[in-house]
């Protein structure tokens, strides 16, 4: 017995220290989840009527602050703090920038009334069986789901730890904290109510599935290095003795799994469809914009900072995951008939032009990346709002026959829906070809063959998907118009968030020289 | 005056005409096409005062030169310049695009908003056609060239024929096609230059030594987008369709002047940036040209829709272009340049006309027709003099450029050059037998009376047929721009004409 206490006080550090925590570097995700508490506590406090008006403010008011924050004190302040477990880098700090941008405007949509008592796309009572008495009476009383507002906090809060986490139980815990609310706001739309559950539960499964191998795989490459952070995994790949290699790459490719989920890379894509067509289409934006900003966040820290070295080992099954969800997205957006599948599969093969980017290990590679990101989230931001207000009865018009000849009755929605469509094509002067050069150049550059295969794969892929929305517009301006389809008169909330998304996109694809300018200098990790 | 950005003036006046159009409140709808057709004539104006300022053989590749930095972490500059041929296409755009303007004046005759949008779209369509052909960085051009299919895409989609869908989509996905293979080269020239934040400039890419195998993969990829583009066979189907589901003048303006972006940039982008390549690959070009102009032409024989055997002869006429281009001869490159210039009127008079004959008689088939000589002579009369430019008859424009096209492939390919000969006679079959078909015979039955040109009509008309006649017995002002352009071109190939092989017989000095 006096053996075990001796080396167990050996292991104790001679006094305990606190750990510093460099608080101006973290400022932002305090001040979100700040927001977030105080929003649980409105919820409990505050009286019904007010709930719906406190919550957007104090959300909006979060985030604002945790922007304004951001840019003026953070970015002065960047390091490593909370004993490595959070690194405030250049790549963190533009990720989490525009997270905070992109979770306003989705704010600004969750928040539409269209005229009602509380957020339009949400169910007035989350807990009611659809279809229930009990459902009939919440909606009589006129209540409303309001604590979608903290939710979102909270998620926004995991999201901006994904892409800044040094050591992959951090990772591991903002993946968690992003994803539970998320299942929960997949699950309270007000219409079609058991499409929306199912879609909850199976995000829930599968996404419950990908944490389980991500926690795995790290367990496994704790058990090589003898460590959780990126750093010291990525010197223990250099300098391992070898008794252990065996360990290495199936942790690799069991978190690789864990985050590819995320960023819905096929073969780990199959809930996405299911999962944008059942959410509330406001949380369908929010998630396709910040989920994927977040996860290739933590993509790139984990294979630039914790893997590079081993990348040969593991490259291969990454650059056949980038080929296959380009060709597997782009080629199954063709047969859909939905416009939120549609754009579901769409963002997959986006998912897998960013992919290409990562595959360039290069700083450029980075650079592009990120610029991606913010092209493609604010275009799409933009494209869900819309997709919210055009409906037929009261309902989404979600099926893609009813789009037919929008243009003739409403020419303004139909034209900026329209001009984000190119975008996605990655037609020039628009952000998403700018963005599609800034991630297929490094490749080219760097990526040797593979690089260049990849980029034909890219561009080919790129053909079909400008195929499905083009005929898109073919059915808004080509078609005679559907009897009752109409895009409902929106509150300046809603008008914002397209606004701000549609003029993004013009922008980044007319003059990006700044916002290159600032992802080329944010590209550089702390190690 | 120098310094006066000539470039950027001509291709902002049509897209600010546009706007216009575009916020012109419902009460002036009306107006849209009287705006249209002045701003585009101002256009005009100022095109040609700024190729006034163009001085032939100055020594430079390109003047009116407007540079300035874009997107410096693409290497991209916002660069503008012309040399010989770039103007003349630029002039040629802007005296076609007002004359489709009149031409198109009843295109859409329910009026409103429809209409107003349908000349906003022509007078993009110009600016994207200024600005593809003044470009000179290579990232610039791309952009121009691809954003250039969005308002097509309306023109056909949206104001055409039954089928105008399935051809804007045919015409979207083949273009978009060849564009992104070229994007990937695109891309790839710029890692193989010299970088840096003007890397995209046309002069910085010129001369670069690149390995075999880069340049030829290069070349492929910019080569491809330009066969589709231009178009050759056997990439060609999608033309057909556009012309004919389009309307007369989003034809004309398609086919005289957008198709002839991709000859021209086979000249500015394939010969000029990998020489090697492109004579690497000169052969099979060859053969597809010849291959072009006389499937074209026997394709065109064979149609019973005007405009089908309109864009056919294209077809044929695109070959002949091809052809002149990779003989590689200055005889041959000036050929063919000016065959570009002809090419667009003589295709725009036979659309127009033929449109106007349609318009007319309400069927584009041939067999519809017959024995209009003399319900409309003066119609007729210039349906035939432009169906005899289009088959090169002495006198009139086109011949003088297919003889010099002719003539410089006769000094490298001679068995190419005798086959494509064949083009001539085949044209000559399918302009005469259409002609016969639709004017000879008895006069027809008609339920209405039908008027003749109208003054409109003749306003539309008479350009073209003072160009035919100015480029068939005067083409030297127009020679004089070209030829230092092509020999430039060709010094920067690499490449010398051929010694006549009578040199030493007397009679040839």
């Amino acid at each position: 017995m006096p053996a075990v206490t001796v080396s167990f006080a050996s292991a104790l550090p001679a006094a305990f220290q606190a750990t510093q925590v460099d608080y101006k570097a973290i400022a932002p995700m305090l001040v979100v989840f700040g927001g977030a508490l105080l929003g649980v506590l409105v919820e409990a406090f505050a009286p019904r009527r007010l709930r719906y008006l406190v919550q957007v403010g104090v959300a909006v008011v979060a985030l604002v602050v945790a922007f304004v924050v951001l840019v003026t004190v953070s970015v002065h302040d960047q390091g490593i703090t909370l004993a490595r477990a959070v690194v405030i880098d250049g790549p963190a700090l533009f990720l989490q920038g525009t997270l905070l941008a992109i979770t306003l405007l989705s704010v600004l949509t969750m928040a539409e009334r269209f005229g009602g008592e509380g957020p339009d796309a949400f169910t007035p009572m989350g807990a009611s069986v659809p279809g229930s008495p009990q459902e009939a009476a919440a909606l009589r009383a006129g209540l409303a789901t309001s604590e979608v507002f903290p939710l979102t906090l909270f998620s926004l809060g995991g999201m901006m730890l994904f892409p800044a986490a040094g050591d992959l139980l951090t990772m591991f815990i903002a993946l968690e904290v992003l994803s539970l609310p998320l299942y929960l706001l997949c699950g309270l739309a007000r219409r079609r109510r058991l499409l929306s559950q199912e879609a909850a539960l199976k995000y829930f499964l599968l996404g419950a599935f990908s944490s389980a191998f991500f926690l795995f795989g790290a367990a496994l490459l704790y058990g090589y290095s003898g460590s959780v952070y990126l750093s010291d995994i990525a010197k223990a790949v250099t300098t391992a003795s070898g008794d252990l290699d065996g360990l290495l790459l199936p942790g690799v490719v069991l978190v690789l799994v864990g985050l590819l989920f995320k960023v819905a890379a096929v073969p780990f894509h199959s809930w996405t469809p299911d999962v944008y067509q059942g959410a509330p289409t406001p949380v369908t934006g929010f998630m396709a914009a910040a989920t994927k900003i977040a996860a290739f966040g933590a993509i790139l820290r984990l294979v630039y900072v914790g893997l590079e070295a081993n990348r040969w080992d593991w490259r291969g099954g990454v650059i056949v995951v980038a080929a296959l969800t380009m060709v597997v997205g782009s080629v199954l957006s063709v047969t859909q008939t939905d416009i939120k599948r549609l754009l579901a599969y769409s963002s997959i093969a986006h998912a897998g032009f960013v992919l290409v980017a990562v595959l360039a290990f290069d700083r450029l590679g980075v650079a592009g990346v990120l610029f991606y990101l913010v092209a493609y989230s604010f275009t799409t931001i933009a494209a869900f709002a819309i997709v919210s207000m055009v409906r037929q009865g009261g309902s989404e018009a979600s099926h893609l026959s009813q789009w037919a000849g929008l243009g003739r009755n409403h020419p303004v929605v139909a034209f900026v829906f329209a001009f984000l469509l190119l975008a996605f094509a990655g037609i020039p002067l628009t952000s998403g070809f700018t963005a599609k050069f800034a991630a297929f150049a490094p490749a080219l550059a760097h990526g040797g063959t593979y690089g260049v295969w990849l980029v034909v794969i890219g561009v080919l892929c790129s053909v079909i998907t400008a195929f499905v929305y083009f005929r898109l517009i073919v059915l808004m301006y080509f078609t005679k118009p559907v009897e009752g389809v109409v895009a409902e008169q929106v509150s300046p909330l809603t008008t914002v968030a397209i606004t701000v998304g549609t003029l993004a996109t013009l922008v980044l694809g007319v003059v990006p020289a700044q916002v290159l300018e600032l992802a080329k200098s944010s590209s550089l990790f702390l190690r | 005056m120098t310094s006066f950005p000539w470039l950027t003036v001509i291709g902002v006046v049509p897209l600010v005409g546009a706007a216009i159009l575009a916020a012109l409140p419902a009460s002036v709808a009306d107006r849209a096409k009287h705006i249209a057709l002045g701003v585009s004539g101002v256009t005009l104006v100022l095109a040609v005062a700024g190729a006034l300022q163009f001085r032939a053989g100055s020594g430079q590749q390109f003047q009116l030169v407007e540079k300035h930095q874009w997107i410096p972490q693409f290497g991209v500059s916002y660069a503008l310049g012309v040399d010989g041929i770039a103007l003349v296409m630029i002039l040629m755009a802007v005296i076609l695009t007002p004359v489709c303007i009149l031409a198109a004046w009843n295109d859409v005759p329910e009026g409103g908003s429809r209409e107003k949008n349908y000349f906003a779209l022509l007078l993009v369509l110009e600016t994207f056609m200024v600005g593809v052909f003044a470009a000179t960085d290579v990232f610039l051009f791309y952009i121009l060239f691809e954003a250039m299919l969005i308002p097509v895409y309306f023109l056909i989609g949206s104001y055409g024929g039954p089928r105008r869908q399935y051809a804007a989509m045919k015409f979207l996905l083949y273009s978009l096609a060849g564009g992104l293979i070229m994007l990937v080269a695109v891309i790839a020239l710029y890692q193989y230059g010299p970088g840096g934040t003007d890397g995209f400039l046309v002069e910085r890419l010129t001369g670069l030594k690149l390995g075999a195998t880069p340049e030829r993969l290069m070349f492929l990829g910019f080569f491809v987008a330009f066969a589709i583009k231009a178009p050759m066979w056997p990439v060609h189907t999608w033309l057909p369709d556009a012309a004919t589901e389009s309307s007369p003048a989003t034809a004309v303006l398609l086919v005289g002047v957008l198709d002839k972006v991709g000859t021209f940039g086979m000249i500015r982008f394939c010969l000029q940036l990998f020489p090697e390549a492109s004579k690497w690959a000169t052969p099979v070009v060859i053969v597809l040209a010849v291959i072009s102009v006389l499937y074209g032409a026997l394709l065109a024989i064979g149609q019973t829709d005007m405009m089908r055997l309109i864009a056919y002869t294209s077809v044929s006429h695109f070959g002949f272009i091809v052809l002149g281009i990779f003989a590689m001869t200055t005889v041959g490159g000036a050929g063919s340049t000016l065959y570009m210039l002809n090419h667009g009127f003589s295709t725009a008079a036979l659309f127009l006309i033929a449109a106007m004959l349609i318009a007319r008689r309400g069927s584009k088939r041939i067999p519809d027709y017959g024995g209009w000589q003399k319900v409309t002579p003066a119609l007729a009369g210039v349906f035939l003099f432009a169906g005899m430019a289009s088959l090169a008859l002495p006198g009139l424009g086109p011949f003088v450029s297919e003889f010099l096209v002719l003539v410089g492939t006769f000094q490298r390919y001679r068995a190419a050059a005798v086959i494509a000969t064949f083009g001539i006679i085949l044209a000559a079959l399918y302009i005469l037998l259409m002609y016969k078909r639709m004017m000879g015979g008895p006069k027809p039955e008609l339920s209405a009376p039908v008027l003749d040109l109208s003054v409109r009509e003749k306003l539309v008309v008479a350009p073209l047929i003072a160009a035919f006649l100015f480029l068939g017995f005067y083409p030297k002002p127009v020679l004089d721009v070209l030829n230092p352009a092509v020999a430039t071109t060709l010094q920067k190939v690499g490449v010398h004409d051929p010694a006549p092989t009578l040199a030493a017989d007397g009679s040839s000095k």
